[in-house]
């Protein structure tokens, strides 16, 4: 394994199951201080579960997940949240009758000894357009404002690792686009990223690493731009 | 009617309002965060009257009037807060993943640990409160009296609705509170300790509760009846209003409160007819309240099951032959009070069945069964009573009369699902017992009837040990085969999963009408079948501890289970038969049972017996 010296975020031997189905067959993978990977797969191949897994949503069967050479698995949810893991879901699920100021109050977390500390004044020079609309409830907002603002909820924990599920699903070019750049921002920053995509353009905006899933396992690491060359690769575990 | 008495009316009406609204608000709010519909706020309203009545008194006279009065209600108020905190941690904390159905179980269980609590601490004698100082008088309002303390009401209602909106809007408190409302697993994700959140949710809920029967203390004295009497009322309240909701619970509250006002110049007596069919209209037109949500989970039922129902092995039919035949010589071997036990046994063996097919096979969860028995037990004896019709007839109107109201009902309820139709079902089931008791001329109403004896030829409790036998024997066995037939097919497709059964043509909602009617008509057989042994009937054969007893029995044998239900039946009522003289706190050992049991095993006793010896395949 190609291993820079400074590992966050470590994933061992992952199993994972809903009910009798068997979702995650062994996943290992590592993430680099300051690195942004990419989880990349079709459609069912288990890239949330695998997020959900390290996050605490899922009650892994087997294996291992190291955060900051913690072991985490088993604790709850907010806890795992609390350490400095940022987790953005699939579907964004910001909270619709809150207001965007109201959101962003309920993903806020001071973490004891850190720097960077975000606000929401912070959050709107990164996503402009949400500082138009603090007022605004959730649910009268676009996809890719939602997105945005789901996003920042999560960045007001302060987190140094962000997974990332989908961010660019459902949304108009343009905005994936400008997503792109802002979270591109957030790697310049200092700040991990665990991305899990399907848009292998999105993805190559963003991340310098790759791992390829499918059916719940790892099939292929390397650098992006190994994935980008290797059609084979691309036709064989993303091409639909 | 005159415009003064309009207005008076009209007032009296807000200040019910208000009551409702502050005593079913904090039930919402629980139900919001928590998800659990938390039977014992009913608890919390009669504990905050008591401790009210206890309190006031006493520090009026220490301190003064004014300042002893209103800090004895607001004391009285947190102390409830705080058991809410107690009941959370002990508790509800353990019961957050369980189905709907056992956590409305377990709270009952509190209920009924309460209620004797309370008789062991404060006695059976009513408690009259003092009045509220400053507020005794009345004002002229076009020139009627009208008392100061209802005006009051009027105003404490909006106030209380005002001060929750700051909370909620205000405080981070309370904008977790709706966040967690919304989507409580992303809170979880972001940052929240659930715990706490979920401590302080109970705090502000069970206070509320607390703080509106305080305030009842001027208007009737603290009562042992204060917790189910609201209960009922909170429940149409936040049905009406949405779950979760708060300013829906207030409108609902409004509606509520303004029909009854009015409503008692039409029905004297039966203002509950009314509310009931102010929610049944509401849900028509929307079925998740005034100011709710859809629900989000309905994709399945709590209750749906993966494990598969398979035919009987040879050596099952041969041991329930043979306990059957073993069973049918008891009249040889043992005395006549045995047999009545037995009889009692097959009775709620055959009710318990009936429940079944509803929770068991049908994924709907219904908390007012007592309904359906008792109007089958009801119909049975008008007909031997007043018109001294012949046994078998009346036997035959009970599963027919309990028929027709369990598909008069089912009509309206059968679309819902989850707690909603729990709630309902509950309603409907605390309607028909205000009719059974308030109808007097007809049921004779808390007495009862008297005299339903079974015809001569049937007097002998041998002749109608076998009776009973054949009847609710047969009819367990017909309600078995159900399980095994397409429609049993039917109803496990629209419990495991609605959405895809009915993708491929199965009308979930008229299948479980169906199903509604027939185990309702079972139910009512087995009343009737009730009626008989025992001579006589009263209202408490259709109240809610019969329908938490029923529950407790199908729940005891296991809802995954075909026949399990007919030894819960065994088990509790024969438990209950031999507890019951021996102690005056049956309803502490009661509700402490319950409690246990959904700690100890969710799958209830023969699911945990067929783990043991009919193991399913493996899975991972």
């Amino acid at each position: 394994m190609s291993v820079s010296e400074d590992v966050i975020l470590k994933v061992r031997d992952l199993n994972a199951y809903y009910g009798a189905a068997h979702i995650l067959h062994g996943i290992n993978l590592e993430l680099s201080r300051g690195e942004a990977a990419v989880l990349i797969g079709r459609n069912g191949a288990g890239k949330s579960t695998t997020l959900k897994s390290i996050m605490g949503l899922v009650r892994p069967a087997a294996g291992e997940v190291i955060f900051e050479g913690d072991k985490i698995n088993g604790l709850a949810p907010y806890q795992i949240a609390r350490m400095g893991l940022g987790y953005v879901p699939e579907d964004r699920r910001v909270f619709a009758t809150l207001t965007v100021s109201e959101n962003l109050e309920v993903g806020r977390h001071e973490r004891p000894g850190m720097k960077a500390e975000w606000t929401p004044d912070r959050l709107f020079e990164l996503f402009p357009n949400l500082a138009e609309m603090r007022e605004r409830t959730a649910n009268q907002m676009s996809g890719g404002e939602q997105q945005m603002l789901a996003i920042s909820r999560t960045l007001m924990g302060n987190p140094s690792v962000l997974l990332l599920d989908e961010p660019s699903e459902g949304l108009a070019p343009v905005i994936v686009e400008s997503m792109a750049m802002a979270l591109r921002t957030l790697v310049d920053t200092g700040l991990s990223i665990l991305l899990c995509e399907q848009n292998l353009a999105f993805a190559a905006a963003i991340c310098t690493r790759a791992y390829v899933i499918e059916t719940g396992q790892i099939r292929h690491e390397g650098t992006m731009n190994e994935l980008l060359d290797r059609a084979d690769l691309r036709k064989a575990y993303l091409a639909v | 009617m005159d415009f003064a008495f309009f207005i008076l009316q009209f007032l009296n009406g807000l200040a019910s309002a208000s009551s409702l609204f502050i005593a079913a608000c904090g039930l919402s709010i629980i139900f919001g965060v928590t998800r659990i519909v938390n039977f014992a706020h009913g608890s919390f309203y009669m504990l905050g009257a008591y401790f009210a009545v206890t309190l006031a008194p006493r520090l009026m006279e220490s301190i003064n009037p004014f300042l002893g009065f209103w800090g004895g209600i607001l004391a009285a108020a947190m102390i409830v807060g705080l058991l809410g905190v107690l009941m959370e941690m002990l508790l509800l904390r353990r019961i957050y993943h369980v189905p709907e159905l056992f956590q409305l179980l377990a709270t009952f269980g509190v209920v009924l640990i309460v209620q004797d609590l309370v008789v062991l601490i404060w006695g059976p004698e009513d408690i009259l409160g003092p009045r509220a100082p400053g507020l005794k008088g009345a004002v002229n309002i076009l020139d009627q009296r009208f008392p100061e303390y209802e005006l009051f009401l009027v105003a404490a209602g909006p106030l209380i609705l005002g001060a929750i909106w700051l909370l909620f809007r205000k405080t981070r408190f309370g904008v977790l509170v709706r966040a967690a409302t919304e989507d409580r697993e992303m809170t979880d994700a972001l940052g929240i300790n659930q715990k706490l959140l979920f401590t302080g949710v109970l705090f502000l809920g069970a206070s509320l509760a607390g703080l509106a029967g305080a305030l009842q203390i001027p208007k009737e004295p603290a009562n042992g009846f204060m917790d189910i009497n609201m209960i009922a009322e909170a429940f149409v309240v936040t049905v009406i209003g949405g779950m979760g909701s708060v300013p829906g619970a207030f409108l609902a509250a409004l509606l509520i409160g303004e029909l009854q006002a009015f409503g008692i110049l039409l029905f004297a007596k039966s203002t509950l007819v009314l509310a009931f069919l102010a929610m049944a209209v509401v849900l028509i037109l929307r079925p998740q309240g005034l100011l709710g949500k859809p629900a989000v989970n309905t994709e399945h039922s709590e209750f749906a099951s993966s494990i598969p129902l398979r035919p009987w092995p040879r050596w099952l039919v041969l041991a329930w032959l043979g306990a059957i035949v073993v069973f049918a010589c008891l009249p040889f071997v043992v005395d006549s009070f045995t047999l009545k036990l037995a009889i009692e046994v097959m009775v709620f063996a055959l009710f318990a069945m009936s429940l079944n097919l509803l929770i068991g096979l049908g994924g709907v969860i219904s908390f007012g069964h007592a309904a359906w028995f008792g109007v089958g037990a009801y119909a049975a004896g008008l007909l031997a009573v007043h018109s001294h019709s012949p046994m078998l007839l009346a036997l035959a109107a009970a599963p027919l009369a309990a028929g027709v109201a369990a598909a008069l009902v089912g009509a309206f309820i059968a679309r819902l699902s989850g707690v909603y139709l729990a709630m309902l079902t509950l309603a409907a089931a605390q309607l028909i017992y205000a009719i059974a008791f308030q109808w007097t001329g007809l049921t004779g109403g808390d007495d009862g009837l008297v005299g339903a004896w079974p015809d001569a030829w049937a007097k002998s409790r041998v002749v109608y040990f076998y009776l009973t036998l054949a009847l609710a024997g047969g009819a367990v066995f017909a309600l078995r085969h159900i399980a095994y037939a397409p429609f049993g097919y039917v109803l496990r497709a629209g419990r495991d999963g609605p959405a895809r059964a009915e993708a491929i043509g199965i009308n979930v909602a008229a299948a479980r009408w169906v199903a509604f009617t027939i185990a309702g008509m079972a139910a009512g057989l087995a009343g009737g079948l009730y009626t008989f042994s025992k001579g006589s009937i009263d209202p408490t054969v259709l109240s809610i501890p019969t329908s938490v007893d029923v529950l407790a029995m199908t729940l005891l044998g296991g809802v995954h289970t075909v026949l399990g239900p007919v030894f819960g039946a065994a088990a509790l009522h024969l438990l209950q038969d031999f507890a019951m003289p021996i102690t005056d706190h049956w309803r502490l050992i009661l509700g402490g049972g319950i409690i246990a049991m959904v700690l100890a095993f969710p799958e209830g006793l023969v699911g945990k017996l067929r783990s043991w010896f009919m193991p399913a395949e493996e899975t991972p």
